[in-house]
């Protein structure tokens, strides 16, 4: 790479400036890596990858669609991803029913989101915005969309966090306990489709997965402690996002090539660490405790 | 400690003075139109260990979420402590099969303890000193201390059903429901779980219904037997239920019981020894 297309990437002469401007963004980002660090906890103990994936595709759906009819984006991206959540919701419990459903529905998701794109006829880096991130479509109104939406997500997270963990690990004796584990199934999902459409404002939707799944999955390989686990992940998502914005600043490129490198990076370190821990043992444990 | 194996321990007498912990009168349990049984008269004293036998289908563990109040009855009364079952109940403990657990799972062996303390309530984990031994407590108690702070995942089956029973004993249960605990456990493991079961409803007086396939590993606690077959049930001891007679009734085909070296040995009926739902289950 030649030094000119190096400085046409990477220029961070007016560094001071620009964060001045986005001062807002980063905010914004914040508040979403706390959102994306805890709801990837239970995304990984409730095993919904997937299910993120799908309700992604028609969030996008939902935000082209709005862009097009030139009504306010983030509206649209909610509606979309809070009927892909509906009808996830709605498939059933079982994961192989689950996973055929929203494998039918996420293509025509994209597809539908392809079609509103394609009749939209004005700027072109809000498209492309959509599906891979970029900061500028962070403007302030917006942020304080992305911002409400994150509190009441937080709030119901506080409500239903015992019994969800309960219903999502140990969904037997959870439902012997009395936990409504049916009725949280439907409402984790919804909660799950808000967290995504916010995130969708700044990753876009074919990465939402980095701040949504990969943050508790580094996480859960260094550690098995329920305390530690949301605390690890949000500092992760938070580190993920924030320093991708930072970096992305002084660049021409979208965020989210930072984004993910950065959330990747943390992955491929916390596999590293908790592989030298499984090796050595997890924790102290005794001679092989003869019963009896 | 050493259990005398073989060496049946004198049968508690439970007389009419001793409280009921658990009581069906006349109960009929339907799934759509079939009738899973019907005229079901049962009353389980406190300390009494009472094994649910039956082929597959024959309605065990529909009457397991009958109790838990996760099924209505439809017909006839069940009372738990005089009351009507309700869901949650602090009265009733209970105690799943061993799965498979994901060795990532995050969820440690106090994890799951903490689960069955306070798993049910609304609002954030919000730990405190007291909650801390009471879940101490508990694992010294079922001899799981050790392996407290290990994930789940990573412990045997046998030590993961010593920590399933302290975490059905979180509430000090008045009544034990256990759903084939000793499945796919090697015997020295199954005994060890069963000698948890007796020794709480000894020292704490806790009734014990436990739904199995196979009798022979609980027949040392058994002080009675249901065994529920094609829509219908026989309850009695062990000596009363389990003879060619009664299960070639039950079964409505001949069945020959041999009992032998303190065993029971069942021939001929269609009881399954590897039943469906043993899947996926960790070697």
């Amino acid at each position: 790479m030649s030094t000119d297309t190096w400085h046409q990437i990477f220029n961070y002469d007016d560094y001071g400036q620009l964060l001045a401007l986005v001062a807002n963004s980063i905010l914004a980002a914040a508040v979403l890596g706390v959102v994306g660090g805890l709801i990837s906890t239970f995304v990984m103990m409730r095993d919904l990858a997937f299910a993120v994936h799908g309700i992604a595709e028609l969030s996008f759906a939902g935000a082209a669609a709005a862009l097009l009819l030139g009504v306010n984006v983030v509206a649209g991206s909610l509606l979309g991803s809070v009927l892909a959540a509906a009808v996830i919701g709605a498939m059933g419990v079982r994961v192989r029913d689950r996973n055929s459903a929203i494998g039918v529905l996420m293509p025509f998701g994209l597809g539908l989101g392809v079609l509103f794109l394609s009749l939209y006829k004005g700027r072109a880096a809000n498209k492309f915005g959509l599906l891979t991130g970029q900061i500028v479509a962070v403007d302030t109104p917006q942020t304080a969309w992305l911002i409400g939406v994150s509190v009441v997500v937080l709030l119901v997270l506080a409500v239903i966090w015992r019994p969800l963990t309960f219903a999502s690990l140990d969904p037997d004796v959870a439902a012997a306990r009395g936990v409504p584990v049916r009725a949280l199934s439907p409402v984790f999902t919804l909660v799950l489709g808000l967290a995504v459409a916010t995130t969708i404002q700044i990753v876009g939707a074919l990465l939402v997965l980095a701040l949504v799944v990969t943050p508790a999955a580094a996480a859960i390989r260094v550690t098995a402690s329920p305390r530690l686990i949301p605390l690890l992940s949000v500092l992760f998502a938070v580190a993920s996002v924030v320093g991708g914005i930072l970096i992305a600043l002084g660049s021409s490129i979208p965020i989210s090539p930072y984004v993910t490198t950065i959330a990747f990076v943390i992955y491929l370190a916390c596999r590293a660490v908790g592989a030298v821990r499984t090796r050595g043992g997890w924790a102290r444990r005794p001679p092989a405790v003869v019963p009896g | 400690m050493t259990e005398q194996s073989g060496a049946i321990a004198p049968q508690a007498t439970f007389t009419s003075g001793t409280p009921v912990v658990l009581s069906l009168t006349d109960a009929e349990l339907r799934r759509g139109e079939r009738v899973l049984w019907s005229g079901l008269d049962l009353e389980l004293r406190r300390g009494e260990f009472i094994a649910v036998l039956g082929p597959n289908g024959s309605g065990k563990t529909s009457l397991l979420h009958a109790i838990l109040g996760r099924l209505p009855l439809s017909a006839g009364t069940l009372l738990i402590d005089g009351r009507p079952p309700r869901r949650g109940s602090d009265l009733i403990g209970y105690i799943p099969q061993q799965r498979a657990v994901a060795p990532h799972m995050p969820l440690r062996a106090r994890d799951l303890v903490r689960l069955g303390v306070d798993g049910h309530r609304w609002g954030l984990p919000l730990g405190s000193r007291g909650l801390r031994r009471r879940i101490d407590e508990l694992l010294t108690e079922v001899g799981a201390h050790a392996y407290a702070d290990m994930p789940l995942g990573l412990l045997s089956g046998g030590e993961q059903q010593r920590v399933r029973v302290a975490q059905a004993l979180a509430t000090d249960p008045a009544l034990l429901l256990c759903d084939e605990p000793l499945l796919s456990l090697d015997p020295h493991h199954q005994h060890a779980i069963v000698d948890l079961l007796d020794r709480r409803r000894r020292a704490h007086g806790a009734a014990v219904l436990f739904v199995t396939h196979e009798l022979n590993p609980v027949l040392p606690l058994v002080d009675r037997v249901l065994y529920l077959a094609g829509g219908r049930f026989r309850v009695g001891t062990p000596d009363e239920v389990m003879t060619s007679s009664v299960l070639s009734d039950l079964y409505g085909g001949p069945v020959e019981v041999v009992r032998a070296h303190g065993r029971y040995l069942i021939a001929g009926a269609p009881i399954p020894h590897h039943p469906d739902h043993a899947e996926g289950v960790q070697s």
